[in-house]
């Protein structure tokens, strides 16, 4: 154990060191050969100078290209190309992985499963999260309340998992329910249930502890985005004799637009990605299955390589129009600037 | 006018105040349940809701009485003397009784037939009388059901069993060291990076940036096959083994540096660009203005990005499983928690103070430092 820790301290030595090593090195080397003193005639040096400032920003950027090619590019292409193989990566089978998903009542069901996370999550976690921020900015002890309901950002999803798992526990008929949910159910009159099992209910479950976990991120970025909802359109607003709810659906809402398009997106993308919840809660049985966890599962259980390549690029195609927006967004800026 | 005008704002304000508590309530109250019951006694967790954990719990139990054997005579009548629960234990007796039918029957200091003979007492504490006037000749001992009170037990056994037998300590290690070097080992990477794409001017940076905004959000998912059977014909070629720390803090590396790099180069485009001329200009290099000047003034971005990245990686599960797997030398808390929720479904005593443990850390992290994370979130999604 003691020799885990002192390597991992090690590492981190290393790896600082060898990345000053690299930089100062190649930074150093490029002066070096590249000289460009008094004795170096004026065409020649300011052809080095040239030169020199063309290969700099490249030295900066080598490593981190290398890594991102090497563990982000590369296997977008890799996994694209997996998708058409079978199950060991050997030989080329065409779409037949695709038209198996197509088929497959697992898969039909992640999609529509996935599409209701889409629906539902993004747009939850970010109604709520506005409706914190817009409250809790008018309170004395507003900043509390955000750090309270921010926390479970914190919180790993396997952890939330445990949490609400406890929350919908069930101690089957006539037992003392210790799961909360359970106990306010029964003390209203009503019949404890195992809800992790309950069809179409369980899905909405699972998405509350993403929506649990989203609202702080929601809240906190759109909480700063109202702060800066200029006070003269306000002040105009109230003074035309327009009343809370005008003010906020017709001058503070068109305002923070944008900035709720990137929370919305954000929170997308994350429910694409997210598979702990599901693997964590239900492992995909009662009609739960969403791709991501449906992708790890042929992964690891499965051990195709094909159809869980296939699954990833299904997922990979439902990001596309985010990233392919926020490229746009970026190259915009770009250009202001 | 005025009064009615003054009402309705006092009421939405009441209104305000109660909403927002509600809201507080519900976003709190399952962490606090998990707390709670954490550091409850398993035996009570096990039977009743943490919101109880400060009254006394009401519970069945039953006890064998001893064998015939176990008499003594006292005054020509023979008697069993004994405690149903360690008496030092703070329990209380509420009723007792021969069968489970039964169990409300005797009153604490009533005396009850036995089957065998006799009659039995048992006092609030817990100690029993079982008085015969003919020798007992029974050759099994006799059940008393009895219903006890037991006083609320706060304790960290709990926490000391996962540590220990669940193996949660280990993790607890396992976790810091996958977290540390891919934390700290993307910073500088990127920083540089970040540097030539916002003061640098070369062909392609526009390229470059808008992969990097694209890379933002691409699934991890579509990285972990190819990667996976690049780490197994690596460790196939040298004889090593596919999975272990070195390759998972490459992994996380790579995998923090797009955020880390957008992060840092828009934090490093807003710094001023009369001061960055001007030391241009006094034939300072770009090395130098990067490491003098550029990296102390990022420490605010660099904070940032170094707590995203601790809490992701600390939390991340999926990149764990494939680059780690489960084996007892480097299984990550994430996927022990996993694995107990797996095999331990039922032991919240376990389960609860297993997921406090691992959620303690990045607490700790997000509370102390919640001010840098929230300027990286809003440097990350505020456009």
């Amino acid at each position: 154990m003691f020799e885990q820790v002192a390597g991992a301290a090690f590492t981190v030595l290393i790896g600082v060191a060898a990345a000053l090593a690299y930089f100062w090195g190649s930074n150093w080397l490029l002066d070096k050969f590249l000289l460009t003193g008094d004795d170096v005639p004026g065409p020649k040096a300011v052809r080095r100078d040239k030169t020199r400032s063309s290969i700099r920003p490249w030295l900066f950027l080598a490593p981190a290209l290398l890594f991102l090619s090497t563990y982000l590019v590369y296997p977008v292409f890799a996994t694209i190309w997996y998708s058409m193989l079978d199950s060991n990566a050997q030989n080329f089978v065409g779409f037949s992985n695709y038209t198996w998903a197509f088929n497959n009542p697992d898969f039909l069901q992640s999609l529509y499963n996935n599409f209701l996370w889409l629906l539902i999550v993004p747009a939850a976690s970010t109604a709520l999260g506005l409706l914190i921020a817009v409250i809790s900015d008018r309170l004395w002890w507003g900043n509390i309340a955000k750090s309270l309901i921010f926390m479970p950002m914190a919180i790993s999803f396997v952890g939330a998992s445990v949490i609400w798992k406890f929350v919908y526990d069930y101690r089957g008929v006539g037992a003392e329910q210790i799961g909360i949910i359970n106990a306010i159910v029964q003390a209203l009159g009503f019949e404890a249930q195992a809800w992790i099992s309950v069809s179409g209910l369980n899905s909405i479950l699972l998405m509350i502890i993403l929506i649990w976990i989203e609202v702080g991120f929601a809240m906190v970025i759109l909480s700063a985005a109202l702060r800066g909802v200029s006070e003269e359109t306000l002040e105009a607003a109230k003074i035309d004799g327009a009343n809370e709810f005008q003010i906020f659906f017709s001058i503070m809402i068109p305002q923070i637009m944008p900035t709720i398009i990137v929370v919305w997106t954000t929170i997308t993308i994350k429910v694409l990605k997210v598979f702990d919840i599901i693997l964590a809660m239900t492992n995909g049985q009662w009609d739960t299955q969403v791709l991501a966890n449906m992708m790890f599962d042929w992964m690891f259980r499965g051990n195709d390589f094909g159809r869980s390549s296939t699954i990833a690029i299904v997922i990979m195609l439902a990001v596309m129009p985010i990233m392919i927006w926020n490229i746009r967004q970026a190259n915009k800026e770009e250009g202001t600037r | 006018m005025i009064s009615a005008a003054f009402r309705r704002f006092s009421l939405g304000r009441a209104a305000a105040h109660m909403a927002l508590l509600a809201f507080v309530i519900i976003w709190t109250l399952p962490t606090a349940g998990l707390l709670i019951s954490s550091l409850r006694d398993k035996d009570q967790l096990a039977i009743s809701g943490w919101w109880t954990a400060l009254t006394t719990t009401q519970r069945n139990e039953v006890v064998r009485l001893p064998k015939a054997d176990a008499q003594v005579k006292e005054n020509n009548r023979f008697v069993i003397r004994g405690e149903l629960f360690d008496s030092g234990s703070g329990r209380t007796l509420t009723s007792f009784g021969t069968s489970v039918q039964t169990i409300g029957e005797g009153l604490p200091g009533d005396f009850l037939p036995m089957r065998d003979g006799g009659e039995i007492s048992v006092s609030i504490s817990g100690a029993y009388e079982w008085i015969s006037d003919q020798p007992l000749t029974h050759t099994r001992g006799p059940r008393v059901f009895f219903n006890v009170g037991i006083p609320p037990r706060f304790t960290f056994e709990n926490y000391v069993e996962v540590m220990k037998s669940e193996g949660i300590g280990r993790s607890f290690i396992n976790s810091f060291t996958v977290t540390i070097p891919a934390t700290i080992i993307p910073i500088l990477i990127a920083a540089f990076a970040a540097y030539a794409l916002a003061w640098m001017s070369f062909p392609g940076r526009g390229w470059i940036v808008a992969v990097i905004v694209g890379l933002l959000v691409v699934p991890l998912q579509m990285s972990l096959i190819p990667l996976l059977r690049m780490y197994n014909g690596i460790a196939g070629f040298t004889g090593g083994e596919a999975r272990g720390y070195l390759g998972i803090w490459l992994a996380h590396t790579a995998f923090g540096l797009p955020l880390a790099i957008y992060l840092l180069r828009n934090y490093m485009v807003g710094l001023p660009r009369e001061i960055m001329e001007s030391a241009r200009i006094d034939g300072a290099s770009h090395f130098k203005i990067f490491t003098t000047m550029v990296l102390p003034l990022s420490f605010p971005a660099l904070a940032s990005f170094a707590i995203f990245q601790f809490l992701w990686v600390w939390n991340d599960l999926l990149v764990a499983t494939v680059f780690l797997g489960s084996s007892e030398k480097t299984i990550v808390l994430t996927a022990r928690l996993r694995e107990l929720l797996g095999s331990r479904g039922d032991n919240w005593e376990i389960l609860t103070s297993g997921a406090f443990i691992s959620i303690i850390v990045p607490l700790i992290v997000f509370f102390s430092l919640q001010r840098y994370f929230v300027r990286g979130l809003l440097a990350g999604s505020v456009k």
